[in-house]
């Protein structure tokens, strides 16, 4: 005989398993890193130099270099990104071109990361002679992201509600100054979520700063966006596979630091999307 | 004085035929009632008076609609819907404050004096009977009105900008009683100064607040006439059925 109550119980069952699967392992990853690096977390780890070929001393030349990677990303990939979507959101027509670019910017999400990568190298790099550098490293990372953004974009800018737009419209409010002051204030906590989104992934991306950045080691700081730069990601491979008898705490130390770099980074950007969420007003 | 003139209007919604040889005439200062059943074309004719439904992509039109002997189409659409303003169906305040709802349509045509934008807010909420419950808390969020404050604030949102002709769009649709009769207060008083077009599902508005009264029916004109004659002795059986219920 089928006992419907039943059936719920194993689905609820099922359904709550499945979230279960999916926290274990997020949360193993953060207390195994917090513990076997945070030991190794005291002032000279993150404010030194690499030193004895990068066995001893600290990693900030990486923690700035992945500071200066990711915020060169933003600054490049934001104002575009936002700009395609409002553009794509909100005067594009629906015709088979424009369903086009958007199926085209929602795969380009999916395109591997070395293959990004490949690109910088051959553009950034060789073509517009920026050479490895911080240069070619944030606009490599910020086309990675770009997709992300202005999917993300997209769809904050469409949830907002269509009747707004009518109402200030019918008030002779033009196109513009409807998107200005009604649409764009009223997507910017979904927009704020891309740029977080996309933010992670840039801060922990290794194959496209490879070719583009990424500095094996350099024990001084970049003085210029047309200097290479050590990063936390690249610089976790390193002492992870390239050098011998590196002391296990510094590996996850430096893991440990780019795990709350991100984190850090994330909760400005939730903290700037909790104020506008409050400021919302339906 | 002539507001509307409307001459052999067509209106299309891709293969849709939504509006059908209309010819009318709209007089200035004036409350012209708009009846019929659901899906007979009233708020889509009401929408091509100030050109709304251009954000229809399906949409397509033929004959001409000139507002004070001028084509709309000819004016720049911005001064278009500044001169008609728009009251809709449901209450819609912009996700802003009660103060920045009335100041927003003044500010987007250029007025950024603080004493001016004060005074005209203060004007206009006057104007829709509002001021008196809200001038304490005009920088409180418009989504705490209730729904009939919602309506006028609405309204007075519609004056600030100055209009010479304002659309009703069934704007008692989700309002009690009261409410209804304070929106409809409003409207008598304010065909002194504006022409007013209200297109209504409630066919006792029409002939409460209604000069004229227009009944359309599957997207025809049926008969616009004097509200009196219209629900006393109307020309057409087809009006003479919707207004006593008969369908509808």
């Amino acid at each position: 005989m089928k006992n419907p109550y039943r059936t719920q119980s194993i689905a609820f069952a099922f359904l709550f398993l499945a979230t279960l699967l999916i926290v274990i392992p997020v949360g193993l990853i953060v207390v195994i890193i917090v513990q076997k690096g945070l030991p190794a977390i005291n002032w000279q780890f993150i404010s030194d130099i690499p030193r004895q070929g990068m066995r001893a001393g600290g990693i900030f030349p990486a923690i700035v270099g992945t500071v200066y990677l990711v915020t060169g990303a933003i600054i490049f990939a934001l104002p575009i990104g936002l700009l395609a979507a409002i553009y794509l959101s909100e005067y594009s027509k629906d015709n088979l071109f424009t369903r086009l670019i958007k199926l085209a910017i929602v795969n380009l999400a999916g395109v591997p990361s070395v293959v990004y990568g490949l690109f910088g190298l051959a553009l950034f790099v060789v073509f517009f002679k920026f050479g490895a550098s911080i240069l070619s490293g944030s606009l490599t990372l910020g086309i990675m992201i770009l997709p992300v953004i202005i999917t993300t974009s997209r769809e904050a800018l469409e949830s907002v509600p269509y009747s707004f737009r009518e109402v200030s419209l019918s008030l002779g409010a033009s196109k513009w100054q409807t998107i200005r002051h009604i649409v764009l204030p009223n997507a910017i906590p979904g927009i704020l979520t891309g740029t977080i989104l996309g933010l992670g992934r840039a801060a922990g991306e290794t194959a496209p700063i490879l070719f583009t950045v990424a500095a094996f080691y350099l024990p001084q700081l970049p003085n210029s966006i047309f200097d290479q730069a050590m990063a936390l990601p690249y610089h976790l491979y390193v002492i992870s596979t390239q050098v011998p008898n590196v002391d296990e705490k510094i590996r996850y130390g430096t893991a440990f630091v780019l795990l709350a770099l991100v984190l850090i980074m994330n909760l400005v950007a939730i903290i700037i999307r909790y104020k506008f969420r409050k400021r919302k007003k339906w | 004085m002539v507001e509307f003139e409307i001459h052999d209007l067509n209106i299309w919604f891709g293969p849709v035929h939504a509006i059908k040889h209309v010819n009318m005439e709209v007089q200035s200062n004036e409350i012209l009632g708009v009846i019929g059943p659901a899906n007979s074309g009233k708020t889509t004719f009401l929408r091509t008076l100030n050109r709304l439904n251009e954000l229809n992509a399906n949409y397509r039109m033929s004959g001409a609609v000139e507002l004070q002997r001028e084509d709309v189409r000819g004016i720049e659409i911005e001064e278009l819907r500044r001169k008609i303003g728009m009251v809709f169906a449901l209450p819609l305040p912009l996700p802003l404050s009660i103060f920045d709802n009335v100041a927003y349509g003044v500010r987007m045509h250029g007025e950024r004096g603080k004493r001016r934008l004060e005074g005209k807010v203060e004007e206009t909420l006057k104007q829709a009977y509002l001021w008196e419950e809200v001038k304490d808390r005009l920088s409180e969020s418009a989504f705490k009105l209730s729904g009939g404050q919602q309506q006028r604030l609405c309204i007075a949102r519609t004056l600030a900008v100055g209009p010479e002709v304002i659309l009703f769009d069934e704007p008692c649709s989700g309002l009690d009683p009261i409410s209804t009769a304070k929106v409809e207060d409003a409207m008598v008083k304010l065909k002194e100064k504006f022409t007013i077009v209200l297109v209504t599902n409630n066919v006792k508005q029409a002939a409460r607040v209604s000069d004229k009264t227009a009944f359309f029916l599957n997207g025809e004109l049926v008969e616009l006439d004097k509200t009196d004659k219209i629900f006393t002795a109307p020309q057409d059986k087809r009006t003479d059925g919707y207004i006593r219920g008969k369908f509808g």
